[in-house]
């Protein structure tokens, strides 16, 4: 398995998402400007220009002509997915962090950090069929949570909004009363990752406490938990087999300078039944930060703390793993 | 000590109170609530921690008695006579001299109280002037305020001791006899202090015991593996029993710092050392030899450091541990410290010097036991500029009777290193050349048992190569030697006696380049692990040494320490947490198979449990050797059925855990059916809900870039 570099941002990665047909991949990183890129040969093919601050997340709709950003300007914008013009702009008293949108891409909700004396909120926004319709309203804004939200998610059927963040809690909410539904403490520190599973029943968290973490979604139950040896801050779901991965390392600013195995920089696979690591795969030398599935399964990509995008297709050995 | 109640203090107070210990049902007794009658629970370090506190309050205060009786009008005068005596020895504290006065005659006491601002310092003015003489009828008697009430207690007739009817004890030594022959072996890791089995057939541990703060600074075997000792600011602590930890002894020493086992376990010093109230006096040392069984104190030492100090020459401000090296070999008989020209050797019969007085050696650096027998070999560097040469001499214990000796010439240092069994001295001598700007290395070899104790001289065969690390193999002939240059240096192997060539040295090989700063020989000799510790991040070599061949290479990355077990069979390499990362310890067969690995934060000390020498004789284990085959059968048939069990066991938890995991797996699959027509009235109608089910079509598309023509012209030229 030979990854694919893709180089093209000039600070570390924030986060990576595939387009639901699995042939776009879009980068955030702490430089200005997402990036899309071929999701096949690693190719670039634009930039989103407009953002002045890190971004910190992106999604895509479903047939792949929007994309919503959120980043440190204060702001999380709207873009043409094709000619990479901004379509509109939500503005926030404080940097925006997490955006997703809702099935049907009618919805998306935008976490918003704490700062200054403003507290972090969960802003839910309507998003407009005709850009020119695009108003900056909010249906609902949750609020409560103590630290930043570094991720919030829709819930089966929009009906729910899952969060997890600094406080290390993870809590479902009504998304149409604003209730807090369910909160759970399973984590010790700051979660820093959550991803979905493709049918959205079941999702991972990853932590700094050194652990990862699978839930229902509906019951907030816990299912499994798996331990590693460095904090977590990116998970990913295969959505062919039963695996999970994990990427991380030592903070950055704790990184050693005497050995890139120190760091733990690996990318590591486990069964996710079994909760049994599998193998791990090198390359980083920094951290970590964001992680992605191909939607078909066959290939995935990490982006770490050193800038690059690491693209890899699985060899056909990959496909016949036996534990 | 009111929280240090001994055994046979209580066993005392029984005495007096004519209650026999064996007729009691301790069950029966029931205390009312709220009330221990003093006696402190052993697990109740909180209670403890108070009354510590308190006692703290009277420990520094002395009562000095016989002093003048004195009218008012002279109390001033008397109080400074004393004054100026005891601020000598410490500070006293404001107001912290106290004279009682008699109401009516107003004449003093004949006493006083002093307070000083340690319990040390008070320690030291009794010690200093109890029995000082201000004149003919007054000799000063000074005890601590402490000891009064004890004192007190005294029964004014004497009462012979009850002797006790003997009970047994716990088979302390019941580890030994594990089914499964198994190891045991302690570690540290945040504040637990864990026991365990090492069950390598099944690649985990097994938990003998477990506590939290256990000790409050480490933990230590002793050299037999029957006790393990802790360390608390009251004292030391042994530990053991048949398959438990219990409270064997308690061994009171305030502040104990440092502790070392005899090598036999009859004995236990501990030492601590104390600031001294002023600072340009050095610390005050204490030390004191326990006897292991009974607890009690067979002699102690008090001084100052310079007083224990090692280093005739250097002079080094410090105090290296053990003060006292036991020798003899497992006898115990005797224990030696080295003094400034000269060696104390104590004899264990009678804790005093051997015919009274020490062994004289002028300008002696270095001393060191032979493992096994009564022989001490010292070091004397060279005097007056090198017209003495320095020597290295072995000495007879007890007749003091030099039995060999070398004299060596422009000499920079030495060390020795004893083989195991006492049969060899190495002795490793590092000379100047000739410019004296630079030293090289050679060997001093003395073979102990042959007459006469022939000494033969080996020099590296380059012998400017620096020594960076030596080993003896335990029990055997051969020894290593890591030399030459960082970063890739050499390793050597030497025996003393090969097949064809008894009486002298031979190198065995030399291998090049490893990446190795240290020898860790398996207690069972013929295996090593050449490992790069430090500067080479862990790197293992399993190498063995009768065949002369590497078995495996590793590596536990930032590895810090290494241990074989004490038979020889796994090897544990740890990370302690002087490394930030990847605390916790690794587990690999002796011939480099990593067995399995344990990850702990804040790890910070491993240890195997030590065994006893074997019974067997030579020729026993010479013929179990030989026989091995039949033995070993046995042995792989329990390997094979522990492993059938294992495998059984993980297939029954694998198809636990896929049972669970379908059962998850099929509700959400159900879920999301039943929740197809909303998700699809989300996505305005959209049909498409198969996620899963969309195809890639390969569309080919060819794009006319460009279309040129030209004319290219060929000449037909003749030839």
């Amino acid at each position: 398995m030979r990854p694919i570099l893709m180089k093209g941002h000039e600070r570390p990665l924030t986060f990576l998402k595939y387009n639901r047909d699995g042939d776009l991949l879009f980068s955030c990183a702490k430089d200005h400007t997402p990036t899309v890129w071929f999701a096949d040969n690693g190719e670039r093919l634009g930039t989103y220009r407009g953002h002045n601050g890190a971004v910190w997340s992106c999604d895509v709709s479903r047939d792949s002509t929007m994309l919503v950003t959120g980043s440190a300007d204060q702001t999380a914008k709207l873009w043409n997915v094709q000619t990479g013009m901004p379509l509109y702009t939500f503005n926030f008293d404080s940097p925006a962090r997490s955006v997703d949108f809702a099935i049907g891409d009618k919805l998306a909700v935008i976490t918003a950090d704490p700062f200054m004396d403003v507290t972090s909120a969960i802003h839910v926004k309507p998003i407009a069929r005709d850009p020119s319709d695009q108003t900056g309203e909010s249906v609902l804004v949750l609020k409560g949570p103590q630290g930043r939200i570094n991720r919030a998610i829709w819930g089966p059927l929009n009906r729910t909004i899952i969060s997890a963040g600094e406080d290390a809690v993870i809590r479902i909410w009504d998304s149409e009363t604003g209730k807090l539904l369910k909160e759970e403490t399973g984590h010790k520190k700051t979660i820093t990752s959550l991803a979905k599973a493709a049918d959205g029943s079941h999702f991972l968290t990853g932590s700094l406490d050194k652990s990862a973490k699978l839930w229902d979604s509906r019951t907030l139950t816990l299912i499994k938990t798996y331990i590693t040896e460095r904090p977590v801050n990116a998970v990913a779901m295969s959505p062919l087999l039963d695996h999970v991965v994990l990427g991380g390392g030592q903070d950055a600013s704790a990184v050693t300078t005497t050995d890139h195995r120190a760091g733990k920089f690996e990318a590591k696979f486990y069964d996710k039944m079994l909760t049994e690591e599998i193998g791990g795969v090198k390359g980083h030398f920094g951290p970590i930060n964001a992680l992605a599935f191909n939607p078909d399964g066959k290939s995935f990509s990490s982006g770490g703390e050193d800038g690059y995008v690491r693209l890899h297709h699985f060899d056909a050995d990959y496909f016949n793993i036996k534990i | 000590m009111a929280d240090v109640l001994i055994m046979n203090e209580i066993e005392a107070t029984v005495g007096r109170l004519g209650i026999d210990l064996s007729q009691v049902d301790y069950d029966s007794i029931r205390l009312p609530p709220g009330e221990d009658f003093g006696i402190v629970s052993d697990d109740d370090d909180v209670y403890q921690d108070d009354q510590l506190e308190f006692d703290s309050g009277f420990g520094n205060i002395i009562v000095v008695d016989n002093l003048p009786v004195v009218p008012r009008e002279k109390y001033e005068k008397l109080e400074g006579v004393i004054r100026k005596i005891y601020s000598q020895i410490g500070v006293i504290k404001e107001e912290g001299l106290w004279m009682p006065v008699d109401p009516e005659s107003h004449k003093t006491l004949g006493y006083c109280f002093i307070e000083y601002n340690t319990p040390q310092e008070a320690e030291v003015a009794r010690e200093k002037t109890n029995g000082y003489k201000l004149d003919r009828a007054h000799v000063f008697v000074v005890n601590m305020f402490d000891d009064f009430e004890k004192y007190m207690k005294v029964p004014d007739e004497w009462a012979p001791p009850e002797f006790k009817p003997y009970t047994p004890g716990e088979n302390l030594q019941k580890w030994l006899t594990d089914e499964k022959a198994r190891d045991q072996f302690v570690f540290r890791a945040g504040q637990d202090t864990e026991v365990h089995w090492n069950d390598a057939r099944q690649a985990k541990t097994e938990l003998v015991y477990k506590r939290a703060y256990w000790t409050e600074s480490f933990v230590q075997w002793s050299p037999l593996g029957t006790y393990l000792a802790t360390v608390h600011r009251q004292g030391a602590a042994v530990w053991g029993g048949a398959t438990t930890f219990n409270r064997l002894m308690r061994y009171a020493h305030s502040q104990v710092k440092l502790i070392d086992f005899s090598p036999g376990e009859k004995y236990l010093v501990t030492y601590s050392s104390h600031e001294p109230s002023n600072p340009r006096d050095a610390n005050r040392v204490v030390i004191n030899i326990f006897d292991v069984r009974t607890g009690k104190v067979m002699r102690d030492f008090k001084g100052s450091a310079d007083e224990f100090a090692i280093g005739g020459t250097g002079g080094v401000a410090g105090v290296s541990w053990p003060i006292f090296r036991w020798g003899g070999g497992k006898e115990d008989n005797y224990f030696a410290k080295l003094g400034k020209n000269m060696i104390s050797v104590y004899e264990t019969e009678t804790f005093s010097l051997i015919d009274k007085k020490s062994l004289k050696v002028e300008n002696v650096v270095d001393f060191c036991w032979s493992p096994t027998d009564p022989i001490l070999s010292l070091f004397v560097p060279e005097l007056g500029g090198g017209n003495q040469p320095a020597r290295v001499s072995l000495v007879q214990i007890p007749s003091k009777e030099e039995l060999r000796q070398k004299n060596l010439f422009s000499v920079s240092d030495c060390k020795m290193y004893w083989q195991s069994n006492g049969d060899y001295l190495a002795v490793k001598v590092d000379r100047y050349t000739k410019t004296k700007k630079s030293t090289y290395t050679g060997f001093e070899l003395f073979r102990i048992k042959e007459r006469d104790i022939p000494i033969e001289v080996l020099e590296l065969d380059n012998k400017n190569d620096k020594i960076i690390a030596f080993a003896w193999e335990p029990k055997g002939h051969r020894f290593a030697v890591i030399h030459g240059d960082n970063p890739r240096p050499d390793v050597s192997f030497y025996s003393m006696r090969t097949a064809n060539n008894t009486g002298r040295v031979s190198k065995l090989t030399t291998l090049k380049g490893k990446q190795a700063n240290a020898l860790f020989w398996s207690p069972a000799g013929r295996f090593i692990v050449l490992a790069g510790l430090k500067g080479f991040n862990g790197q293992l070599e399993f190498y063995n040494v009768e065949e002369l061949e590497t078995m495996a290479t590793a590596e536990h990355f930032m590895a810090t320490d290494i241990e074989w077990d004490p038979t020889g069979r796994y090897v544990a390499t740890s990370v302690t947490s002087v490394h930030e990362m990847e605390n916790g310890f690794n587990i690999w067969s002796f011939n480099g198979k990593l067995l399995y690995r344990i990850l702990k934060d804040h790890f910070f000390q491993f240890l195997w449990r030590p065994r006893p020498p074997s019974f067997l004789t030579p020729e026993k284990e010479e013929e179990i050797s030989k026989n091995l085959k039949k033995y070993s059968k046995k042995y792989e048939l329990e390997d094979q059925d522990v492993s059938m069990l294992l495998s059984e066991q993980e297939r029954e938890k694998r198809r636990m855990l896929k049972e669970e995991w379908e059962k998850w797996v099929s509700e959400w699959k159900l879920l999301h059916e039943e929740e197809k027509l909303e998700r699809q009235k989300l996505r305005d109608g959209e049909a498409s809900d198969e996620e899963e089910e969309y195809q890639a079509r390969e569309i080919e598309v060819e794009e006319l870039l460009e279309v040129s023509e030209e004319v290219l012209s060929f000449e037909f030229g003749q030839e």
